[in-house]
């Protein structure tokens, strides 16, 4: 079993004809993923990597079926390119641009939250079921088929922790990069539940780090609502205080919350043991299991 | 991107909020010249990107010439914050009886722009955010539709503005957003707003950061940017593009995504060494990127080794490799010991065509941190 994703997915790529787009389109149909289709605007009836690109979303979703979208298009287009998919519609959406304007995203998310579509990122890895499908840029060799679950806002770190793991044989289900930026489709409370309901993954990873309060606010549902027991991690401990926090956003927040300090805490009261190293992750999670 | 405040004011006065009289100046000769055709008093406040400007000596009022010169000589070429002022806005001061703030960003955790207004403006406003929260109305806004004027209305009753000068502040609150919105702003706002005595309604203040991803849709604004760099390291960041953050440490560190670096940094910390600084070179970067990359880390007096901890996803190993080899080339020896960590998209034809000869190469995140502190000196546990 797995979340999101699995051998059935059929991926439409939009900006395939781009050159992260066909290079990780490539990638992805190499690691055997279902891609059917690329939708470029004015390109369609091209093919690339053998296959058909389609000028809409909708036309390629309706023509060969596609389900999911990976969004691999320049951050000046991106949101029109959701918008899109959202509009399409397929059932999940994999934004992996990064640099998308904030204004933008938030009525991309807007729209999000009148349609059932799940949609992971912008400015993310993507999504990964081991031996089964990649939607995204992530290095698939480093991943292997098992029972933990992972979830990170950060890309690399994702991948250092998936290595920590992989390399003393724990494999996982699914992994998710919900992405760092400040608005985001999928955080790590819904991503959380998703694992929670897969009876395949028995244990979880989730990897924060500073800034925002997802971490806070996702260590309250653990407690609430989790028996699948998490594992923790948060990237930022000796970050210099006061760097990149802007003025008006902590007047919002009230403040205290986006410290690693409180993220840590809050996972710890909530019963989720969060390491030091990310090979500490990797012990606590042999731990848990 | 942040601007000064004397270019957010133009762009507020612009868009028809009430502003001060105010002109830059750059020297004592035109703060006085300033003060003299704007008439005493005057507020001489020092432009440089730091907040509390007015508790560090950076704002002065003047009511005469000599008390002008007084404050220009004060201020112009003080360091605040680590920041030398070069320029000064000389205002026209503003004698109020109320001090309010009205602010407009992105709250994160709702996905939705905010609109804010608190009777208590001209104080640290995070303090009060943090101490008395409900001392500040907020608005969330349906960024589909902006924000309905009673939504305005709504939130400066809810912060108890005086009924008299509801109207008018609640009109600044709707202008503050308009520009929000236009300008791709991450917040707008001004704190304090001032009611006078005669009940008019001046915005004392102004601040605008501009979101960085959408400066292509902005060229007008982009222009005005003003590279404030701390030192010549951050202002040679700003040159190479990268995102960096200079620290106390002796242990340079370079990496791929801002979580893996914050993560090597913390390692460098547990494994007992000091970092020296946060550099990303951000995702697919290319050869000459890294090249720069290493060029930043050894223009750094403060640093006595080099941890490269690079994990490819979007970023391609064999490109990190080429660009690590083309910075060493131009040196016989290297200035200081570089540990190289290199896994992920392309890491085996990375490590084919990496030199090796002249680097230290770890397999793992940990084994790499622990080498980097030993050479820079510190224990390592």
């Amino acid at each position: 079993m797995s979340v999101l994703v699995d051998d059935d997915t059929r991926v439409v790529v939009q900006g395939i004809t781009g050159g992260e787009g066909e290079f990780h389109a490539g990638q992805m149909i190499e690691y055997g993923t279902n891609v059917v289709a690329g939708a470029v605007p004015g390109r369609g009836g091209e093919e690339v990597h053998g296959v058909p690109v389609y000028d809409t979303v909708s036309r390629a979703a309706e023509a060969e079926n596609a389900d999911a979208s990976v969004v691999l298009v320049p951050p000046a287009f991106a949101a029109d390119a959701l918008f899109e998919a959202l509009d399409s519609p397929v059932d999940l959406v994999v934004a992996i641009t990064e640099g998308i304007p904030a204004q933008d995203m938030a009525k991309v998310y807007k729209r999000l939250s009148e349609t059932d579509t799940h949609l992971i990122g912008p400015n993310c890895p993507g999504v990964i079921t081991p031996g089964e499908a990649k939607l995204g840029i992530l290095p698939g060799n480093i991943f292997s088929s098992g029972n933990v679950g992972l979830i990170s806002r950060s890309g690399t770190l994702t991948y250092q922790v998936v290595d920590n793991l992989t390399d003393r044989g724990l494999g996982q289900t699914t992994a998710i990069g919900i992405g760092g930026d400040p608005i985001i489709g999928t955080d790590f409370v819904d991503a959380l539940s998703l694992f929670e309901d897969d009876p395949a993954t028995d244990a979880i990873v989730m990897c924060g780090e500073i800034g925002g309060s997802d971490e806070e606010e996702a260590a309250e549902y653990i407690d609430a609502n989790m028996d699948t027991p998490v594992a923790g991690f948060i990237a930022g401990r000796t970050a210099p205080p006061g760097k990149r926090m802007g003025h008006a956003g902590a007047i919002v927040s009230g403040s205290g919350a986006g410290t690693a300090e409180s993220k840590i805490e809050a996972l710890s009261e909530a019963g989720v043991p969060v390491g030091d190293t990310p090979e500490e992750v990797a012990d606590n999670v042999e731990e848990l299991l | 991107m942040r601007l000064h405040e004397y270019q957010a004011k133009e762009v507020f006065a612009e868009a028809g909020l009430p502003t001060p009289d105010a002109e830059l100046a750059e020297s004592t000769d035109e703060v006085l010249a300033a003060a003299e055709s704007i008439g005493y008093p005057v507020a001489v406040k020092a432009q440089v990107h730091v907040g509390g400007r007015g508790k560090a000596g950076g704002i002065e009022l003047a009511e005469s010439d000599d008390e002008a010169r007084e404050a220009a000589d004060s201020i112009l070429g003080m360091d605040l914050k680590g920041y030398t002022v070069d320029r000064v806005l000389v205002e026209a001061a503003v004698d109020f009886v109320d001090e309010l703030y009205v602010g407009v960003t992105m709250d994160r955790g709702e996905g939705k722009p905010v609109a804010m207004v608190s009777s208590e403006g001209g104080v640290n406003i995070e303090e009060v955010a943090e101490e008395s929260p409900e001392a500040i109305a907020r608005e969330h806004v349906d960024p589909a539709f902006g924000l309905h004027p009673y939504q305005a209305r709504r939130a400066v009753y809810d912060a108890g503005v005086e009924d008299d000068v509801a109207s008018d502040v609640a009109g600044v609150l709707s202008t503050l957003y308009d520009l929000w919105e236009d300008s791709d702003a991450e917040d707008t706002e001004v704190n304090p707003v001032m009611v006078t005595s005669d009940r008019e309604v001046i915005c004392a203040d102004a601040v605008m950061n501009i979101d960085d991803d959408a400066l292509f849709r902005h060229p007008d604004l982009a222009e005005m940017e003003e590279a404030a760099a701390e030192d010549d390291l951050e202002a040679k960041a700003n040159e190479y593009g990268f995102d960096y953050v200079r620290l106390e440490g002796n242990v340079g560190i370079i990496g791929n995504g801002a979580g893996l670096v914050m993560t090597t940094l913390d390692l460098v910390d547990y494994y007992g060494g000091a970092p020296a600084n946060f550099l990303d070179i951000g995702g697919g970067a290319k050869a000459e990127r890294v090249a720069n990359a290493l060029d930043m880390v050894f223009s750094d007096e403060n640093v006595d080794s080099v941890v490269f901890n690079i994990f490819g996803g979007i970023t391609r190993g064999d490109e990190v490799a080429q660009g690590i080899n083309d910075a060493i080339a131009q040196f016989d020896e290297l200035p200081k010991p570089i540990v190289v960590r290199l896994a992920g998209t392309n890491a085996e034809e990375g490590m084919e065509i990496l030199n090796t000869d002249a680097l230290d190469v770890e397999e793992t995140l940990e084994g790499a941190v622990q080498k980097a502190v030993e050479h820079a000196g510190g224990e390592s546990r």
